[in-house]
C-alpha cells in the first residue's frame, strides 16, 4: 500500500495576489514545514488572512507558484482551516461535526464515536444537542475547531481564532490548540496579539502590506527583530 | 349540489358534490405543488449556485414569470393538449390530470425563484466553510436545500397559495366539468354566474378555511421542527 | 385445452373491461344557458342510469362550444344558434344536425322599466331602448343568445355596430354574467328563459317582453364528424343524440321544471337513425 500522500511541505513561489487595483500578497516566498506552530503576524491590512487561504488552496496566486508535497493539484484532503468568523450550519453542535465527519469520508457507523470524542476535545460534550448558531462566540469558535479536526488534519490553518474572545474563553482555545500541535498537527495560525506569539509560536511569519518582511524562530523575532517594521511591531507600536 | 342551503350547511350534512369538489382542488394544487417543487427546486438551486452566459437573464424571467396569468397558461395548455395540438394524442384534455399540468407551469416559475433567492443567500453565508470542507457540487445543493428547509415551506406555501386561488387555467383545461373537473374556485365561478351569491360566498370562505388550515398546520410543523433542533 | 380457450377470452375480457368501463364516457360542448338552468343536472343521471355512460358537458357559448368542437376536443354539440349550425355540418365538422327541444327569449329589465317597453312587441321594444339610449346589456360572446339578439337588433331596422353608444355594454361573458351585471347596472338584457327561471340574483330585473313569435330559440343537437377526427367516441355520441331523440329523452326534457315552470319544450322531428 502506498503511503498517503502528504501535503507539507507547502512552498510558495514568489505569490502574488491581485484583485483589480488592490494587492493582497505581493511576491512572497515562503515554506511550511512540519514542526511547532508557525505565526503568522502583521498588522491588519498585511495580507495574513489571504495568505492563510493561498496556502488552504482557496484563493489561487495572482502570479507565482505555490505546491503541497511537490503537488501543484489543490485538494484539500488533510488540511483544513478555521476562518476568523466561522459559519455554524443550521444544525446541532453534534449536527455541525457529523456533517464535516461525512464530507471527510468518515463511514456512517464510526461518525457517532467520532463526534462525541471531537465534542469531549473541544469542551462541548453538554452542548451537543444545543443548536449551533445559539451558541456564543467561544463556543462556536470550538466548535469551528472540532469541525476542522474532524477531518484529521495534518496541516491545520486558523485565522486570529480568539480575536474576539474574553481572556478566559481564549485560553480553552490555545489549550486545545497546542493539543493538536502537539499530537503532530502543523499548526499555522494568523495573529495580531503578541502574547499569543510568546505562548504558542514555534516561528513567525512577519507580513507587512503584503510582503514578507521577516521570518524566522520565534524567540529571535521577539527578542531581536531585525527590521524596523519588526522591532516597531514587537514594541507595540502601529506600522504603517 | 342543492342551490338552497348555505355551503356550510352542505358540509355539515356531508354533502358529497361538495366533499368531491373539494377533495379535487386538494388532489390537483397538492399534486402541482409536488411536481413544482420536483422541477423547480432544482432549478432554483442550480441558479443560485452557477454562473453562464444568460443566467442573470434567467434570473429576470423566472422572477417575472411569477407573475404569469394563470388564464394565459390555461390557454396554452389547452392548445397544447386540444386533439388538434401536437399532444393531443394523449386525449388528457378535461381531465384533473390537464389541470395538475396547468398549475405545475403556473407555479414553477414561484418556487424556483423563491428557492433561488434562499439559496444564494445561504450560499453566500456558507461558501467558505463548505469550500474548506471540500464539499462536491451536488453536496452543496443537498447542504444548502436541507439547510434552507424552512424558508423553502414557505416557498412551497406561496405555491400552494397560487394553486389554489386560480380559476382561470383550470377553467379552460379542465371544462368545470360537474363531478369530474369542477373545483372550488370553478364551482365558484359557476355559482356567481347562476346568480347564486351566497353560495358562491360561503363557498369561498370554506376556500379560505382550507388554505388557512393547512397555512397553519406548516406553521406548527416548522414551529416543532424547530424546536427539535435545539 | 378446449376449455382454455373460454377461460382466456374471459381472462381477456376480466382485463379490458376496467379499460371499457373506465372509458365509457363522451364530452358534450354545450352552452351557458343549458348548464345555467340545470337541465344537464336533470338530464344526464337518467341518461346514466340507463346506459352506463357518463356524459362530461363543457359549457360555453354557442360559437365556443362548435369552435371546441372544430378542434375536436367533445364528442357531440348541443347548441342553440341554427344558422352557426347549419355551418358547422356543412364545413364537414358535423355528421347531421336534429332539433331537440326549444323555449324562448325574453326581454329582462328594470321593474320600474324606465324605456317604457313593457308590453311592446321586441321590435319596437328595441327600437324605444335605442332611441331613449336605456342602458342596455349585451353577451357579447358569439354565443346563441349573442346572435338572437344582434338578428333582433336587425329586424328591428337597427345597425346596432353604428348606432350602439355608451348605454350599450358589450361584456362578453355568460348568461349569468349578464343578468348579473344588468341586475347590478339596473339595464335591459336579452335573456332565455330556462336561465331567467332558475337565475337567483335578480335584483330589481322582471321580465319586460315576452312571447313575441321572433324570440322563438330552438336547440339543434349535432354529433361530430369522425372521419375529422377518428377520436370522437361516435358509438356513445350517437347512443346520447338517439336517447335525447327518443320518446323517453323527450318527455325527460319536458318533465323538467323549475318553481313548477317548464323551461325547455321537446321538438324532435327526425326519428333517430
Amino acid at each position: 500500500m502506498r503511503a498517503p500522500s502528504s501535503d507539507l511541505p507547502v512552498i510558495l513561489e514568489r505569490v502574488s495576489v491581485r484583485a483589480g487595483a488592490t494587492t493582497m500578497l505581493d511576491d512572497v516566498s515562503l515554506g511550511i514545514r512540519p514542526g511547532p506552530p508557525t505565526l503568522v503576524v502583521g498588522p491588519n491590512g498585511s495580507g495574513k488572512t489571504t495568505l492563510l487561504r493561498v496556502c488552504m488552496g482557496l484563493v489561487a496566486p495572482t502570479e507565482g507558484r505555490i505546491s503541497w508535497g511537490g503537488r501543484s493539484d489543490a485538494a484539500p484532503i488533510r488540511r483544513a482551516i478555521l476562518f476568523q468568523r466561522p459559519v455554524m450550519l443550521r444544525r446541532t453542535a453534534a449536527g455541525n461535526i457529523a456533517y464535516a465527519l461525512a464530507q471527510a469520508g468518515v463511514p456512517r457507523s464510526r461518525r457517532p464515536a467520532r463526534v462525541a470524542e471531537l465534542l469531549q476535545r473541544v469542551g462541548l460534550s453538554e452542548l451537543a444537542q444545543r443548536s449551533a448558531r445559539k451558541l456564543s462566540g467561544g463556543e462556536q469558535q470550538r466548535l469551528a475547531l472540532a469541525r476542522a479536526l474532524a477531518r484529521d488534519p495534518e496541516l491545520l490553518f486558523l485565522d486570529e481564532p480568539t480575536a474576539n474572545l474574553d481572556p478566559a474563553a481564549t485560553r480553552a482555545v490555545e489549550e486545545i490548540i497546542l493539543l493538536a500541535a502537539q499530537s503532530g498537527i502543523k499548526i499555522v495560525m494568523a495573529s495580531h496579539d503578541l502574547g499569543q506569539v510568546r505562548r504558542i509560536a514555534g516561528d513567525v511569519v512577519f507580513l507587512v502590506r503584503g510582503k514578507l518582511c521577516e521570518q524566522g524562530p520565534a524567540e529571535s523575532f521577539l527578542a531581536r527583530p531585525s527590521t524596523p517594521e519588526a522591532a516597531a511591531f514587537v514594541c507595540g507600536d502601529l506600522v504603517i | 349540489m342543492s342551490d338552497q342551503l348555505s355551503a356550510w350547511q352542505l358540509i355539515l350534512q356531508g354533502d358529497p358534490a361538495l366533499f368531491a369538489i373539494v377533495q379535487l382542488s386538494i388532489v390537483v394544487s397538492l399534486s402541482a405543488v409536488a411536481l413544482a417543487a420536483l422541477v423547480g427546486m432544482p432549478l432554483g438551486a442550480l441558479l443560485a449556485l452557477t454562473r453562464f452566459p444568460g443566467r442573470s437573464a434567467l434570473v429576470v424571467l423566472l422572477n417575472a414569470f411569477m407573475g404569469l396569468p394563470p388564464v394565459v397558461v390555461g390557454l396554452a395548455v389547452y392548445l397544447l393538449l386540444s386533439r388538434s395540438g401536437p399532444l393531443g394524442a394523449m386525449g388528457i384534455l378535461f381531465t384533473p390530470t390537464a389541470m395538475v399540468i396547468a398549475q405545475t407551469i403556473l407555479i414553477v416559475p414561484i418556487i424556483a425563484a423563491l428557492t433561488r433567492q434562499t439559496v444564494e443567500d445561504l450560499w453566500l453565508e456558507y461558501r467558505d466553510e463548505l469550500a474548506a470542507m471540500d464539499v462536491s457540487p451536488l453536496g452543496r445543493v443537498a447542504t444548502l436545500l436541507w439547510d434552507a428547509r424552512l424558508s423553502l415551506v414557505t416557498a412551497l406555501l406561496a405555491g400552494l397559495g397560487r394553486a389554489a386561488a386560480e380559476v382561470g387555467a383550470v377553467m379552460i383545461v379542465g371544462g368545470n366539468i360537474d363531478g369530474f373537473t369542477r373545483t372550488m374556485t370553478t364551482a365558484i365561478a359557476l355559482e356567481t354566474s347562476k346568480g347564486n351569491l351566497p353560495l358562491a360566498m360561503g363557498l369561498g370562505l370554506v376556500l379560505v378555511s382550507l388554505v388557512l388550515a393547512i397555512n397553519a398546520a406548516a406553521w406548527g410543523v416548522r414551529s416543532w421542527s424547530e424546536r427539535q433542533a435545539g | 385445452m378446449i376449455a382454455r380457450i373460454p377461460a382466456l377470452a374471459l381472462a381477456i375480457c376480466l382485463a379490458a373491461a376496467p379499460a371499457l368501463a373506465q372509458d365509457r364516457s363522451i364530452v358534450v360542448a354545450s352552452t351557458t344557458s343549458t348548464q345555467d338552468s340545470g337541465l344537464f343536472g336533470y338530464l344526464l343521471p337518467i341518461f346514466k342510469a340507463k346506459t352506463s355512460i357518463d356524459v362530461k358537458v363543457i359549457a360555453l357559448g354557442t360559437g365556443q362550444a362548435l369552435d371546441t368542437a372544430r378542434r375536436g376536443d367533445a364528442d357531440v354539440v348541443l347548441v342553440h344558434a341554427r344558422p352557426q349550425e347549419e355551418n358547422f355540418v356543412a364545413q364537414g365538422f358535423g355528421v347531421r344536425r336534429f332539433d331537440v327541444m326549444y323555449n324562448d327569449f325574453v326581454l329582462i329589465g328594470p321593474k320600474d322599466d324606465p324605456a317604457g317597453v313593457k308590453g311592446q312587441d321586441i321590435e319596437t321594444a328595441l327600437k324605444t331602448i335605442a332611441a331613449k339610449a336605456a342602458p342596455f346589456v349585451s353577451r357579447g360572446d358569439r354565443s346563441g343568445t349573442h346572435a338572437a339578439e344582434l338578428s333582433l337588433w336587425k329586424q328591428a331596422g337597427i345597425e346596432i355596430d353604428r348606432q350602439k353608444g355608451l348605454w350599450y355594454r358589450d361584456i362578453g361573458q355568460g348568461m349569468g354574467a349578464a343578468l348579473n351585471t344588468a341586475a347590478a347596472m339596473n339595464a335591459y338584457v336579452l335573456s332565455d328563459r330556462g336561465t331567467w327561471i332558475s337565475f337567483k340574483n335578480r335584483g330589481d330585473l322582471d321580465i319586460a317582453v315576452e312571447g313575441d313569435k321572433r324570440l322563438f330559440n330552438q336547440y339543434g343537437v349535432i354529433l361530430v364528424n369522425p372521419e375529422k377526427y377518428p377520436s370522437v367516441k361516435k358509438d356513445f355520441g350517437q347512443a346520447f343524440i338517439d336517447w335525447l331523440l327518443s320518446a323517453e329523452g323527450q318527455t325527460a326534457i319536458a318533465n323538467y321544471r323549475i318553481k313548477g315552470q317548464q323551461l325547455f319544450f321537446p321538438n324532435a322531428q327526425q326519428k333517430p337513425s
